[in-house]
């Protein structure tokens, strides 16, 4: 029963969620919002699990003085006071002005965007390390890189002003080329085995063929 | 990881000096601005030079190019022509062709990291708005959406030429904040809108806001513009409203995002698309507006060619190995 | 003064006042015979009453869950750039004599608009009034309207089936029925084959070579919760190589984004070492939870990957901005990586920085592909018959539509 309960759920909810697509009467048209309601519930309580599994790990790491314990005690610190801020300011605690707001404004967010922003520097080292003419398919990517990289930006039509080059293959032209055609035709075909890769993978799983996810066969 | 404390420990005092004795905004002359770029080209081509003698540029020295591409063109002079491309122009188009007193939604769908590139086609978008006489209304996907939504609006609302029109919030403009659900909020909005918010941004009710009186759904919407950095965003909303509901939408996106836009633009089912820094600044240049999408254009331009440079340098660097090798078959 | 000269004055004041009177006050019924309505606070400029909306259609709102009434009519003749006609206002009632109550407005150029608000079962009659107003400084200085003659009765029902989405069911139907018939003739024992995919054979020698090297294998099923397919998809493959480094004995270690996929992932690595015959050698703190926040998970996984250098990162699931950011981290440490995600966007930055990279559908095919069951590789042929399908009709369609014959590509669309 333990796995047959489980099947039994995954089977039925999933065949109701295909049906209700095509059926808009009342009770069907609610049926993805009860489910999804159940959902965001069933996550919220499943939060603690997560973050009561991360301190018991920082802790038993400070205990044994494991290599990195230190970040460790950060790891701790910070989850205490901003949980403590939190709970003592009330409701109220994402008004503008009060303490929780200004560790969000001003200790999380500048992290949040420092990290985006490691992606710029990643970026180039990705682009000095894999944009080489190695062959003819990589020799295209190459050019398509350097239209799209110099025409998405002003300074690549400058230049080819400059150059004297003629207007219709200015950089930008051929980048918008590039996006509109070759990029678009591209995604189409990758959008298009992904919808029916997650259509097999779903009918698997409907039907109970596939049960990994549920802990081996 | 004592090492490692030490160098925190010194980025915060050099933090703490600059933000104490540098109390003025620093910006180069044109000359200066000018300099500066004729050395970093001169960098550039030593570097270049020292790969063909064998001598390998490290990450490190990549890194450190970047940072100073990004950073240093801050504090430059420097102007450059800034062309619309269509997929922008259409968006603007569209939003032209809205009569005053048409009702736009628009979906906030993004978080501080990505407000760089997000936030400068916010403001320019509800400057263009409130111009026309536009009704807006604010919702979000993400939590942190509405509150970037504030944060456009009253930038938006200081200009002078918008403050003098008088905009009141409920009739006007409203901001209803929030909603948990991803894309099943979008598809209970093509039924019923208050059925997801049943209160505003401030808690108001929702039937006590005059804008949102004779809205029940999609259908008396006229226009939607979503600004997406991720899950849930432009595709849950052309999957949803647009082919569901025939919702009109133009979308703006991170650049990482926008190229998987294009098929959705092509389809028709966007009806223009803004993408990345460089979206928000030809749509800056469309609203005849200059805002932090065209200061930060240069920044843009000049990681863009420093890029450019170390690809030519690695692949210089590739064929002079390969060379070698070939030699060293050879013999 | 005396009283015949006070009578006279006032009487000419009376004229003089009168029509000034009616002008600035409320005032019914000015210029055509239908119904108009007036409000005006300054005094209204002749010839500003527009002409009457015509033909007015209205019907119950098709293919929907009822409580919705589609209205439609022809723009009124002043209804152009510069023109009489600044709005449209939907009046309702529920008698054809009845008080008729404002239900929506929409700006001038709008021929169409949809009452959401009415009860299944209950007849309702409609106007149209076309509106022209004047407003200076946020007020609105005066309206005046000209309403159509009440139309009904119409009532708003649910209707059973969507027959917008005819086309996605057939689409349905057919792409489900080619998965089972090629599950069936599967499991019948018919031989069937996959083509090789370098990034799922290279498993092998992956968690090998962390064994050879003694150290850790990072197992990352992305930043999606449970309820993403893709997430699916990467914790089944999870059991797969979690099975592989038991047998190996070679530890692994799974940090997790979201609360229910570390719950899960558990399950799934502990019957994994059951199954390789280790249940005992199972860690309960090798799948462990890091933080819901997207880039906080990349930067502990990335002080993770610097701190302890896996031999090999394996990063399946949905990922976002983060991916290159721990894929370039993990080629730095010198570590093997293979990547399989189907968000197209984060594909490039994978090839650029992974050894191997599984490309959207490959991902859905690599618990076919690393078991080899025949009913999982029969589900694979069922969806590329259907790829097929799609493949024939885009061909004929781009040549039908070469010569101005849209029909075929009509159907693709949402029918209206």
């Amino acid at each position: 029963m333990r796995r047959e309960v489980p099947l039994i759920i995954t089977a039925v909810v999933g065949i109701v969620f295909v049906i209700q697509y095509f059926i808009p009467h009342y009770p069907f048209n609610q049926l993805n919002s009860w489910f999804s309601d159940w959902f965001s519930i069933i996550g919220a309580c499943a939060i603690w699990l997560g973050a009561l599994n991360l301190i018991k790990i920082s802790a038993d790491k400070i205990y044994r003085k494991r290599a990195g314990w230190g970040y460790a005690v950060v790891i701790i610190l910070s989850f205490l006071v901003i949980t403590l801020i939190g709970l003592f300011e009330g409701e109220s605690f994402r008004d503008f002005g009060t303490k929780f707001d200004w560790m969000y404004r001003f200790v999380y967010t500048p992290l949040a965007s420092t990290m985006f922003a490691l992606l710029a520097f990643f970026v180039a080292s990705a682009s000095y390390r894999a944009f080489r003419a190695r062959n003819l398919e990589a020799t295209l990517l190459l050019l398509a890189a350097f239209f799209v990289m110099i025409g998405r930006v002003p300074v690549g039509d400058a230049i080819a002003m400059k150059l004297s080059i003629p207007e219709v293959i200015y950089p930008s032209g051929v980048a918008v080329w590039i996006m509109n055609v070759i990029n678009a035709a591209g995604q189409r075909a990758i959008l298009i085995g992904i919808a029916l890769g997650i259509v097999s993978t779903s009918v698997r799983v409907i039907l109970g063929i596939e049960r990994s996810y549920l802990g081996g066969d | 990881m004592k090492k490692e404390f030490l160098v925190y420990i010194g980025i915060l005092i050099l933090a703490i000096i600059l933000y104490f004795f540098v109390t003025e905004p620093v910006t180069f002359s044109p000359t200066v601005s000018l300099i500066i770029i004729g050395l970093i080209g001169l960098a550039l081509v030593l570097i270049f030079v020292r790969t063909i003698m064998g001598k390998l540029v490290g990450r490190r020295t990549v890194f450190s190019f970047v940072a100073i591409s990004v950073v240093v063109p801050f504090f430059m002079t420097v102007e450059q022509p800034i062309q619309t491309s269509p997929e922008v122009q259409s968006l603007y188009q569209a939003v032209l062709d809205l009569k005053p007193g048409s009702k736009v939604l628009v979906s906030f769908d993004y978080d501080p990291p990505s407000a760089p590139e997000l936030q400068p086609m916010a403001e320019t978008f509800f400057s263009l708005c409130l111009e026309r006489d536009l009704r807006i209304i604010i919702m979000g996907l993400w939590p942190q959406g509405p509150q970037q939504a504030e944060m456009a609006l009253q930038k938006v609302m200081d200009e002078p030429a918008i403050a003098s029109k008088n905009y009141r919030y409920g009739i006007d403009y409203v901001n209803l904040g929030f909603q948990v659900g991803n894309e099943f909020v979008i598809q209970r909005m093509g039924d019923d809108i208050s059925s997801m918010f049943q209160t505003d941004y401030y808690g108001t009710p929702y039937d006590s806001l005059p804008l949102m009186r004779n809205i029940t759904n999609f259908s008396n919407i006229d226009f939607s513009f979503n600004l997406s950095a991720g899950y849930p965003g432009t595709v849950e909303w052309v999957q949803v409203a647009v082919d569901r509901y025939g919702v009109d939408l133009g979308a703006g996106n991170t650049a990482v995002q926008a190229p998987q836009m294009y098929p959705y633009l092509r389809a028709g089912q966007l009806k223009g698309l803004l993408g990345g820094l460089n979206g928000a600044a030809e749509f800056e240049k469309a609203a005849g507006r200059i805002g932090k999408g065209t200061k930060f254009m240069v920044s843009q331009s000049f990681s863009h060619v420093i890029v450019i440079a170390f690809i030519i340098i690695g692949n210089a660097a590739f064929f002079l190995g390969e060379r070698r090798r070939k030699e060293e078959v050879v013999e | 003064m005396n009283n015949r000269n006070g009578i006279f004055i006032f009487l000419v004041l009376i004229v003089l006042m009168g029509p000034g009177g009616i002008v600035q006050g409320q005032v019914q019924d000015v210029s055509n015979d239908d119904a108009t309505v007036v409000d005006s606070v300054s005094a209204i400029p002749p010839n500003v009453t527009p002409v009457m909306v015509r033909n007015l259609t209205v019907r119950d709102n098709p293919n929907d869950q009822g409580g919705a009434i589609r209205l439609n009519w022809h723009l009124s003749v002043d209804d152009y750039d510069g023109g009489k006609v600044t709005a449209y206002r939907i009046l309702r009632s529920i008698g054809a004599d009845g008080e008729f109550e404002e239900v929506g407005d929409v700006p001038a150029g709008n021929d169409q608009f949809t009452d959401n608000n009415a009860e299944d079962g209950t007849d309702y009659y409609y106007r149209v009034a076309a509106i022209n107003s004047l407003k200076q400084d946020g007020q609105v200085l005066w309206t005046v309207a000209s309403d159509s003659d009440p139309v009904g009765p119409v009532s708003s029902s649910a209707q059973w089936f969507d027959f917008q989405r005819v086309n996605m069911f057939i689409g349905v139907i057919f792409v489900c029925a080619a998965i089972l018939y090629f599950i069936r003739q599967a499991k019948s024992g018919k031989e069937l084959f996959i083509r090789k995919i370098a990034g799922l054979d290279s498993v092998d020698e992956a968690v090998g070579r962390a064994t050879e090297m003694g150290k850790k294998i990072f197992f990352i099923p992305g930043i999606n919760d449970m309820d993403n397919v893709q997430t699916i998809a990467g914790v089944t493959i999870l059991g797969r190589v979690a099975q592989l480094a038991a047998e190996y004995e070679t530890w692994i270690e799974v940090p997790v984004c979201k609360s229910l996929v570390m719950i899960t992932a558990k399950e799934v690595v502990k019957e994994a070492y059951a199954k390789a015959g280790r249940p005992d050698a199972f860690n309960e703190n090798q799948v462990h939870y890091l933080t819901d926040d997207q880039f906080g998970y990349a930067a502990a996984i990335d002080g993770m990957i610097v701190r302890e250098k896996p031999a090999t990162i394996f990063y399946m699931g949905a990922f976002f901005a983060e991916s290159l950011i721990m894929a370039e981290t993990g080629n730095a440490s010198g570590a093997i990586q293979i990547a399989g995600t189907a968000m197209p966007s984060q594909l490039p930055f994978f090839v650029a920085a992974c050894d191997y990279t599984l490309i959207g559908e490959e991902l859905f095919a690599a618990s076919a592909y690393l078991s080899r069951e025949p009913k999982l590789l029969g589900s694979l042929k069922g969806q590329d018959v259907s790829k097929g399908v799609i493949l024939v009709a885009i061909i004929i369609g781009v040549i039908l539509e070469s010569f101005n014959i849209f029909q075929l590509s009509n159907w693709f669309s949402v029918i209206e």
